[in-house]
């Protein structure tokens, strides 16, 4: 009686424990699709008033109840490609060095060091960019900008304006720093996934370092270099702290990218508390969902790619 | 022919260049960040910080209900995020490897793994703090939790991946029910790993700001209760950079160099557990 009444209990904790499990895992999934749905039917009352035009409107005025996010999006996306177009050369650069050139016994110290600018928290960015990075911006880098680049032709109006430190460019710049870790972890871990013989053989013909890479190893990773970058991508579409204290937070367009503007993240962080139940409240949430759509885009993509080469693998 | 080999040189040169001078910068900007950490917090360094609590400007303050409400927002996340983490990265690994569900839940954990933090504190506002119309550590725990868990998942999953199937073949042999091999054999197997990714869920919940503005609110008294608003080092050091008063500034610097130190100090734990795991 004693065995059957042991067996009956062992086998109830079993399925209890896979039942469990099996609770856990379908938690993760609600928890994504909680967020969508909360933050939908929070910007409900936002989107059925103002309808598509929220997307294309960049007006932004509290005691008029005029809300859109055009003025948010801009920004999210213009210092998202700053970002961008520093982060993603010098983030591979630095996979190359680990990969290719590094002294073998420095390679693991500098990767963690690298990694470990991964891993200091947002706001440290943001209070080290207000009070360190935005005076040599506002010092030196954006009158240099202004007095060079202003000047010339088609993509002087990029550079213009008085230097406030504060702006589009310094909280891209920012972002790209931010980011950079994210880049070169995972393409220095595709890099790694290059067989050496291929290296050897391309070595062996007499190949440069330069050519290797060129030819061999970026070819190789392709899909794996560009789902990082979108990781990366994805990271610094939703950052918010290292870009609200740098930005500015100017709830208007303007063409030079010194000029103060605002993103997503930012508009959200600095309003909310002042924000009042209602339109108001609703239009941050339905910049909130709108965040949500593009972040969670460009993280499927990425993941779909760096997926398809696992099995690959 | 010689010129096409100097200028294949030439352009090896300037490239690997070009990385080494990516590698310099790179490692230029931890040092910096680091450097202006220390140069700022260190002068504000005192038994006072740890002693008193957040004060208005003009009287002598600490960071003492920052640093508790730390613990408590984090320790609530990790109560609520470290089973949910472990059993659904236990779920993936051991009892649904390959079916549909398995591949859906890990492809959306992958992307909660990196979904914006400011997302995550909206959905937990709408969620726990407007029906109950006041702000919460108990909220700001949770959103930790929705942060953290997908860590602890990715790891709980990769790591027991790695135990090999003979062990677990063993153990069933000798009559185990799987639960019991799971957790007596596969868990201990893979303990360090499995601590590894609870570290480095740890460090990415104690640095985060954006969710916390939403649900924990901030508070500038003591409090140990979980139900009312609660401040935490991340949030003081919002409020206090955007400070005028020079104490406020320098305590903000002060609070980022515990926060910074204390976040790297769980995330070099974490790397040398997992370097030791992978070496055994």
């Amino acid at each position: 009686m004693d065995r059957a009444r042991a067996l009956s209990r062992l086998k109830f904790a079993d399925s209890g424990f896979r039942l469990m499990t099996l609770a856990s895992a379908l938690v993760v999934l609600v928890l994504l699709a909680g967020v969508a749905i909360a933050l939908f039917a929070g910007a409900w009352p936002a989107f059925h008033e103002f309808g598509f035009g929220f997307l294309f409107s960049d007006a932004w005025s509290p005691p008029r109840e005029k809300f859109g996010a055009a003025t948010a999006i801009y920004g999210t996306l213009v210092t998202s490609l700053i970002a961008m177009l520093i982060a993603v050369p010098v983030g591979l650069g630095i996979a190359v060095f680990l990969t290719e050139l590094c002294w073998l016994p420095l390679r693991r110290p500098i990767g963690v060091a690298i990694e470990l600018l991964a891993g200091i928290p947002s706001i440290i960015y943001g209070i080290w960019g207000v009070y360190y990075f935005r005076p040599v911006m506002q010092s030196y880098i954006q009158p240099f900008l202004i007095g060079t680049l202003g000047n010339v032709p088609v993509i002087g109006f990029l550079f213009q304006g008085p230097p406030f430190g504060y702006g589009v460019l310094t909280a891209g710049l920012v972002l790209a720093l931010m980011i950079l870790p994210f880049i070169t972890a995972v393409s220095r871990d595709v890099f790694d996934t290059v067989p050496t013989v291929l290296k050897e053989a391309a070595y062996g013909v007499g190949a440069t370092t330069f050519e290797v890479v060129g030819n061999i190893v970026l070819p190789y990773t392709r899909v794996g270099v560009i789902g990082g970058v979108m990781l990366a991508l994805g990271r610094a579409l939703g950052e918010t702290m290292a870009v609200t204290f740098v930005i500015g937070n100017a709830t208007k367009i303007q063409t030079s990218i010194l000029a103060q503007g605002t993103t997503i993240s930012a508009m959200i962080a600095n309003q909310f508390a002042d924000a009042d139940p209602g339109l108001f409240t609703s239009s941050l949430l339905a910049l909130g969902f709108i965040l949500f759509v593009i972040t969670f885009i460009v993280l499927a993509a990425a993941r779909a790619l760096l997926a398809s080469l696992e099995m690959k693998a | 022919m010689a010129n096409l080999y100097s200028g294949r040189k030439r352009r090896n040169l300037v490239w690997t260049g070009l990385a080494y001078g990516a590698t310099g910068l790179g490692l230029t900007m931890l040092v910096i960040i680091l450097a202006t950490l220390l140069w700022n917090g260190l002068g504000g360094l005192s038994l006072d910080v740890f002693t008193k609590n957040t004060a208005p400007p003009g009287v002598v303050g600490g960071l003492l209900n920052s640093i508790v409400g730390s613990l408590i927002t984090t320790g609530l996340g990790l109560a609520i995020g470290a089973p949910l983490g472990i059993l659904a990265g236990t779920y993936l690994a051991e009892y649904g490897r390959n079916d549909r569900l398995a591949t859906v839940v890990r492809f959306i954990n992958d992307i909660l793994l990196s979904a914006p933090s400011i997302v995550v504190g909206l959905f937990i506002y709408e969620l726990l703090v407007v029906p109950v119309g006041h702000f919460s550590a108990l909220a700001g725990g949770v959103a930790l939790a929705v942060l953290g868990a997908p860590i602890m998942v990715r790891t709980t999953e990769d790591m027991l991946n790695l135990v090999p199937n003979q062990l677990r073949e063993a153990a069933s042999a000798l009559g185990m029910p799987r639960s019991l091999v799971i957790q007596h054999i596969a868990y201990r197997a893979v303990r360090s790993g499995i601590i590894t990714g609870v570290l480095l869920a740890i460090a990415r919940m104690t640095g985060e700001t954006a969710p916390l503005i939403f649900t924990a609110l901030g508070n500038s008294l003591f409090t140990l209760d979980p139900t009312g608003p609660m401040s935490s080092l991340p949030l003081i050091i919002y409020e206090f950079a955007r400070s005028p008063y020079a104490e406020q500034q320098s305590l903000a610097w002060t609070g980022a160099l515990i926060l910074t130190f204390a976040v790297l100090a769980l995330s070099i734990a974490a790397r040398a557990l997992s370097a030791q795991t992978q070496q055994k």
